[in-house]
């Protein structure tokens, strides 16, 4: 009997006390002290799921939706799940073959991993959708599965250039919004649904659902406690009639320009188009991609909202200003006139005029009815000399002065991103060029809206809104009330506010200029335009000449043609600018299809022999000869850039070919025989900064 | 007196079955916080024999039905019938071999009918009762070396099978019973020298093999010096020093890598280096072993230990509760309910939970070990012991694994892991104890 043992039994129990105090101490650390094993812990196993709220739906002023948001769906794999799977079917569905199969699928794993699922193929179009969902049964155990989204949908087809597009957010978007924006959030990229991105994006929600170790989501996180709900963008009321819009799109079709009508008692944007035009519908859901690609690339630049883009010389659009200046600044009066033979002769060089017949410029009325160049060639001149005043640079500082408040040579402030400004130069301006040594005949021709001068569309219009006025005006804008408006919706305070151009000029005027602007449409330039019975419209033609440089040549284009006009005269409801490239005369193109605008939207419906004119415009092809040639030098140069950077002869394999010619520059038709000269204008070259960018890149 | 009339529950320690019970309920519990799916019907479900829980229940029922005939039985029985069930232990194991069926990786279960046997697991009971049987034989003489030998041999042998059914974990267990054989007399110097040995392979992987060899070196010539100057005369110190340094070194500088290259699997030099938390170095590696483990997409070889350690760590103090732990609710810890099931309560009841198992296996442990010493027979104690250090084995080092501090090999964690085998193991090892203690009074065997 090994009594002497006895205490050993203390040493083993000693032993296991120590093992236990071991493990205790590791216990300590681990679920104590140490601290970081609850967020790894979460981490493996609660994911945060974002739940996209709906877009904010936006509505025409007759409460018809602009943009709605439809169901799309996605295809979407999860490649550890798929087997057995009837590959050739499904590729035979989706129009692949099975080699971009098995590229989509290894695309997803790279993308997701392989146990969570993949976008196989976004934004299914119609027919893959009724096809695939036909037959789902054959994989949704096997991988596949379907998954709704919501997509902006455009019912009426218009709208394109004013809405905008959405797209998923980039990294320059997400960094600049500070985390707020997280990748696969969509963005307004442009247009409204850029501008009041924070009202139509709504509220994302958060789930909060659990994973298991293979990432299967496997239910919600503490039966959905923690959970946010989305709550949905809120719409926008605004003061578009789709209609209008309809229309303008449609008569802008195969035509370079923009068409914007205002409301000038609210500054509401009834309609802006913009040409060439496109479907909305065509920057949603599965052609994306494919659309914007093209769109990009082509030179008359589809996507180029012109309406507040597009810079223009006004030319005698300027003129009913010209006068408002010259009657406010005492230089002319209503009974000013001029003998007009022709061309102005004031200065060395003379300004020519279409009109030369006695009497179209008898007075104000008179000049303005005709669009006298003489006239309001003497009138600019008489202003920026007006003794009064001392000198021409001071006179010319008054004058711009005026066209500041007119709305020209800013930005409005349309709730538009980047609207551009137009130009009215400044002194320094005038004085760098001439270094110094310049006169009123210098820049004579901005009496007759050319030389430097450049305006966007929107301020045409806007200026027609001040005379329609008589000197005040709201901020051009879309959008009439938010839903739900509460206080802390500020940004639509701006456009509720009524501004009065700083100069003040008298009613007696205004009804002047009113005047000779309505006898346009009677015995002026814009007489032949059939009338509409019962309105009478006050209006202003303008054509305005342009050129491009093309191969090292300039080029002398058709004119544009500009129609700036409101209705009715006794208490104008609308203010139209239209701006057709390269058009001809104003009464050509652009008036037609402002009288057009004005009988839609004033009564509501065109007379039937209207109908068919709308259809003569819309199918009449006016872009310029010279794109197909500029299409061909960008094209061939962007074939050399990527053919110098992956030495892949692919990319310039076409041009290179013998029997390819590139296409000529059409040869311009029945260009107007009478025409400005004297000093060329600033040309407008639309696609000027568009060629920088691109030179940058391609050479 | 009324005591004595109660026939079976007459000298039984209810303690201990109280501690079972309690220990299975908690089994139970864990299994069922793993596997219950929401939308269950708990209590059919509970009876349906289909989940785990269930079934896990039913295998209580049997081993505690069993466990009432072991209470029903003589304690003589076992005595007399020891060494045999030690032979049929051998047998079984030996029959491992022709008719194992592939399970998980393990070579070591045979399979009849629909129900899975794994004699490694049951084996520990009968060479417990052996080595008991061995060590209160009345004529033996403990302090002799041979009957060490025989004892560690009785030990060592099932070890040995088992670990050719690549089942080093249950073979480790044996190991255990040294602590039985420390109890009765095993000389002290055995154990220091096998934890020794054991500290010096532990230093051989966590410290450079150069400065390893130095420190040693150091110690030695330390030690050889004070010796000297102590007692100039006794030469043959100096010797034994100058014997244990090379023995050290040797080990460290050849002997472990060599076990290591040649003698482990790849996977067992993966897990203990990834427990040590070190990249495995060049000559510890396999030839050839090297392009798999370095296989792309292979699970990190720490990822069980890494995942076990967050659900446990996550409970933090008071845990997240029953079935609310989200690590091992949905499977990020594998083998949750049977090796990694203290995961479960770790996540679950948090710091108070671990605590209070802790603590019950602490009470089981030192319940059995006075249970023991009260014992007037030498095979009572020594069975005793037997069990304790079984225990003690098994649940230090499945927690150790699950907490990072032991290499991962598959053991149970007593009466709590899932597995009818374990539990009616167990429940059988601790039932004969019971039964034997109940007659502490009647004889002196």
């Amino acid at each position: 009997m090994p009594v002497f043992n006895q205490s050993r039994s203390y040493i083993i129990r000693l032993i296991f006390i120590i093992a236990f105090l071991v493990m205790l101490g590791q216990l300590l650390n681990l679920q104590i002290i140490s601290g970081k094993y609850q967020k790894l812990a979460a981490d493996n196993a609660i994911f945060k799921k974002t739940v996209y709220p709906s877009r904010g739906i936006v509505f025409d002023r007759k409460k018809k939706a602009i943009v709605n948001n439809v169901l799309m769906y996605d295809l979407m794999v999860t490649p550890s799940e798929v087997k057995n799977v009837d590959t050739a079917y499904l590729c035979q569905l989706l129009e692949i073959d099975t080699a971009e199969f098995k590229s989509r699928i290894i695309e997803a794993i790279v993308k997701n991993g392989r146990y969570r699922p993949s976008s196989f193929e976004g934004l299914l179009t119609q027919e893959k959708y009724a096809r695939l969902q036909e037959n789902m049964w054959r994989f949704e155990d096997k991988g596949f599965f379907l998954q709704d989204r919501l997509v902006r949908t455009f019912p009426f087809n218009a709208g394109a250039h004013f809405m905008g597009y959405t797209g998923e957010v980039d990294s320059g978007i997400i960094a600049r919004s500070e985390g707020f924006y997280l990748p696969g959030d969509y963005v307004g990229r442009t247009g409204l649904e850029a501008y009041y991105e924070k009202v139509l994006m709504g509220q994302r929600g958060l789930q909060y659902l659990i994973k298991d170790h293979r990432n299967r989501l496997v239910g919600s996180y503490d039966n959905g406690s923690l959970d946010q709900k989305a709550i949905s963008g809120r719409g926008l009321n605004t003061y578009v009639d789709i209609e209008i819009q309809q229309l303008a799109e449609k008569l802008l079709t195969n035509k370079i320009g923009a068409i914007i009508a205002i409301e000038p008692k609210t500054g509401g944007i009834i309609a802006m188009a913009s040409g060439p035009t496109f479907n909305p519908n065509d920057l949603t859901g599965a052609d994306f991609k494919k659309t914007y690609g093209k769109f990009v690339l082509d030179v008359s630049r589809p996507l180029l909202n012109r309406a507040i883009k597009g810079q223009y010389p006004p030319g005698s659009t300027y003129k009913p200003i010209g006068a408002l200046i010259g009657l406010d600044e005492g230089v002319i009066n209503q009974n000013s006139g001029i003998g007009c033979t022709g061309a102005y002769y004031g200065c060395a060089r003379p300004v020519r005029c279409t009109e030369k017949w006695a009497g179209h410029s008898g007075n104000l009325r008179q000049s303005i009815a005709h669009s006298c160049n003489s006239f309001f060639s003497m009138t600019y001149r008489l202003t920026v000399d007006n003794p009064k005043i001392g000198n021409v640079k001071k006179g010319y500082a008054k004058w711009k002065e005026y066209m500041n408040a007119f709305g020209y040579g800013n930005p409005l402030g349309v709730d538009l991103p980047s609207e551009d400004r137009g130009n009215i130069p400044d002194t320094t301006r005038y004085n760098k060029v001439y270094r110094g040594a310049w006169n009123s005949c210098t820049n004579v021709t901005l009496g007759i809206g050319q030389d430097m001068m450049l305006a966007t569309p929107v301020q045409i219009a806007n200026a027609m809104c001040i005379i329609a006025n008589k000197g005040y005006f709201y901020t051009p804008h879309f959008v009439k009330e938010i839903e739900n408006e509460t206080k802390e919706d500020s940004v639509l305070n701006r456009f509720r506010t009524r501004h009065q151009i700083p100069v003040h000029i008298s009613n007696s005027d205004y009804e002047d200029v009113i005047d000779g602007m309505e006898d346009v449409t009677i015995v002026g330039t814009a007489a032949g335009i059939p009338k509409i019975p019962g309105i009478n419209i006050c209006a202003k033609t303008g054509t305005a000449e342009n050129k491009i440089v093309l191969d090292g040549r300039a080029l002398q284009l058709k004119d544009h043609s500009l129609f700036a006009c409101f209705a009715p005269r006794e208490d104008p409801k609308i203010a139209i600018a239209v701006i057709v490239e390269n058009g001809g005369f104003g009464s050509t193109w652009a008036g037609p299809m402002a009288y057009l605008m004005i009988e839609k939207y004033l009564t509501d419906s065109l007379r039937a022999d209207r109908a068919k004119e709308v259809d003569r415009i819309a199918s009449t092809n006016l872009m310029p000869g010279y794109l197909p040639r500029l299409q061909y030098k960008e094209d061939s140069a962007r074939a050399y850039f990527y053919f110098n950077l992956t030495k892949d002869s692919n990319y310039i394999k076409k041009y290179l070919h013998k029997g390819y010619t590139p296409p000529p520059v059409k040869k311009e038709q029945d260009t107007p025989k009478t025409r400005v000269v004297y000093r060329k204008p600033e040309l407008f070259e639309p696609e000027k900064g568009f060629l920088i960018r691109k030179k940058n890149a391609t050479v | 007196m009324n005591r004595n009339d109660t026939g079976i529950s007459k000298g039984i320690d209810v303690s201990l079955i109280w501690l079972y019970l309690l220990l299975v309920m908690v089994g139970i519990m864990a299994i069922f916080a793993v596997t219950y799916k929401e939308g269950d019907a708990v209590l059919a479900s509970f009876f349906s024999f289909k989940t785990d829980y269930s079934k896990q229940m039913y295998y209580f029922f049997i081993a505690f039905v069993l466990g009432i005939f072991i209470l029903l039985t003589d304690s003589k029985f076992f005595t007399a019938t020891a060494n045999i069930w030690y032979a049929l232990g051998i047998v079984m194991l030996l029959l491992v071999f022709p008719f194992h069926s592939r399970v998980k990786g393990t070579e070591s279960i045979i399979r009849f009918g629909g129900f899975q046997f794994q004699p490694a697991e049951f084996c520990k009971v009968c060479v417990c009762l052996a080595l008991a049987k061995y060590l209160s034989l009345p004529n033996l003489d403990f302090s002799k070396t041979r009957s060490q030998l025989i004892a560690a041999g009785i030990v060592l042998l099932p070890s040995m099978l088992t670990i050719l059914q690549s089942e080093t974990g249950l073979a480790l267990v044996y190991f255990s019973f040294f602590i039985v054989m420390y109890r009765e007399g095993l000389p002290a110097t055995v154990l220091v020298v096998g934890f020794s040995l054991a500290a010096l392979v532990v230093a051989t992987l966590l410290v450079d093999k150069n400065v390893l060899a130095v420190a040693l070196t150091v110690v030695a010539a330390l030690v050889g010096y004070i010796i000297y100057r102590q007692s100039r005369r006794k030469r043959g110190i100096l010797t034994k020093v100058v014997f244990i340094w090379i023995i050290c070194v040797g080990i460290q500088r050849f002997g472990v890598p060599f076990v290591f290259k040649h003698v482990m699997q790849p996977y067992q030099v993966e897990r203990i280096f990834s427990t040590i938390g070190r990249d495995i170095p060049e000559e510890y590696q396999k030839t050839g072993s090297k392009q798999e483990l370095q296989k792309p997409g292979k699970k990190d070889v720490d990822y069980n230990v890494k995942q076990s350690k967050i659900a446990i760590g996550s409970g933090g103090f008071t845990g997240k509760g029953l079935l609310k732990g989200t690590q091992t609710r949905y499977d990020f810890v594998p083998e949750q309910r049977t090796d990694f099931i203290f995961c479960t309560i770790g996540e679950g009841f948090g710091f108070i939970g671990t605590t209070v198992l802790l603590g019950i296996y602490m009470l089981l442990l030192f319940r059995i070990v006075a249970v023991a010493e009260r014992q007037r027979s030498v095979f009572s104690r020594c069975y005793a012991y037997g069990v304790a250090a079984v225990l003690f084995f098994h649940v230090t080092i499945n927690i150790c694994m699950t907490i990072g501090l032991a290499p991962v090999i598959g053991i149970p964690l007593p009466f709590i892991s899932y597995g009818g085998t374990a539990l009616l193991t167990f429940t059988i090892l601790l039932f004969i104890l019971i039964r034997l203690d109940a007659d502490r009074q009647m004889v002196l065997r």
